[in-house]
């Protein structure tokens, strides 16, 4: 499974989203599961899921769905 | 330097006190109570990391010999509390070797004295960056590598001083009283992730912190305490261990006091 497709996973688990909803273009408090509590649920899923640790600034810029992305494809490439 | 444990200290925790498989980070772990306390939650069982910053052959001698008597992995990693970018790579680091982190102890502590109106800008910023501002950071990381297990413990070494204050340590009490805050507050948002946080508040304790003191000032301290003595790191410690472990598994939020009934 793609990068891209385990966050999306991650995001919906997390957010407990329908299985089918969209993922890719979402916000940051666009829905009431995704508040501060749900960004830091978020954060340690995503980390759990790449065995990752993000710093605190790419933390509290994570704003949308495509900032993970990036933010964890950085990671990786880094590892590589 | 070698703790003195009460002798039933020296048997390997078991039951509710084990804390076989755990990885424990402690700060300030090169001497007085957070030397203690390494030594104590590896007698527990514990994976300990030792984190100092000032003499990394001692610490990593001090890991050595604490893994040879116990056992368990004991690792020493060097950071500079006063240094956030070394405080984060510590967890990468912590993160890198064991891949969980279950008990924090925000030992590392800076003591300065000075009068209100003496108080010099480096040396506020010096004493708040140390006893402060890094809990928080600790918290925080701590926080991020235990929501990914089953959840963790805290405590954070305070003081009398930061319950009580005390005249020429205004800096001091505050950074130590802005570590309650945090605790009461760090408990009640990583409850809900299984994660108790809470605090020890030492009273008059044998360690390099007190020993500057005058013998005055220490007498009239010691008279302060009704229990009639100082107390030891290893007692500071067997708070600490209970406070981490399965005994207080329903703890979170408080404030334990290990002063001997000291009266500031």
């Amino acid at each position: 499974m793609s990068i891209h497709h385990r966050l999306i996973r991650v995001f919906r688990e997390t957010l407990d989203l329908a299985p089918e909803s969209p993922v890719t273009g979402l916000r940051y408090r666009d829905l009431p599961a995704w508040n501060s509590v749900g960004h830091m649920q978020l954060v340690a899923a995503i980390e759990a899921e790449f065995d990752l640790m993000l710093e605190t600034d790419e933390i509290i810029a994570m704003a949308c769905f495509e900032d993970a992305e990036r933010t964890v494809d950085r990671h990786l490439a880094a590892i590589v | 330097m070698t703790a003195t444990l009460p002798p039933s200290s020296d048997h390997r925790a078991s039951g509710p006190w084990a804390l076989d498989g755990r990885v424990a980070l402690v700060t300030g772990a090169g001497r007085g109570i957070g030397w203690a306390t390494a030594r104590r939650l590896a007698l527990a069982g514990a994976r300990v990391v030792l984190n100092g910053h000032t003499d990394p052959e001692g610490l990593a001698a001090r890991a050595a010999a604490l893994e040879a008597e116990t056992g368990v992995r004991c690792l020493a990693l060097m950071a500079d509390m006063a240094r956030p970018a070394e405080i984060a790579g510590l967890y990468r680091a912590v993160h890198a070797t064991f891949g969980r982190l279950d008990i924090l102890v925000n030992n590392a502590g800076l003591l300065e004295d000075a009068r209100l109106g003496m108080i010099a800008d480096d040396s506020l910023e010096r004493v708040m960056q140390v006893n402060l501002h890094a809990g928080i950071r600790n918290v925080q990381l701590a926080a991020r590598l235990m929501r990914r297990g089953q959840g963790g413990a805290m405590v954070l070494v305070s003081s009398i001083v930061g319950v009580r204050g005390n005249a020429g340590q205004a800096v001091y009490a505050a950074s130590k009283a802005g570590l309650i805050g945090l605790v009461l507050s760090a408990a009640k948002e990583l409850g809900p992730d299984r994660i108790r946080v809470n605090a020890v508040a030492p009273g008059y304790i044998e360690t390099d912190m007190i020993r500057h003191l005058d013998a005055g000032t220490d007498a009239q301290r010691r008279a302060a305490i009704p229990l009639g003595r100082a107390g030891q790191a290893c007692e500071v410690a067997e708070a600490i261990l209970f406070l981490v472990s399965d005994q207080a598994a329903y703890v979170t939020g408080q404030v334990l006091g290990v002063d001997g009934g000291m009266i500031l």
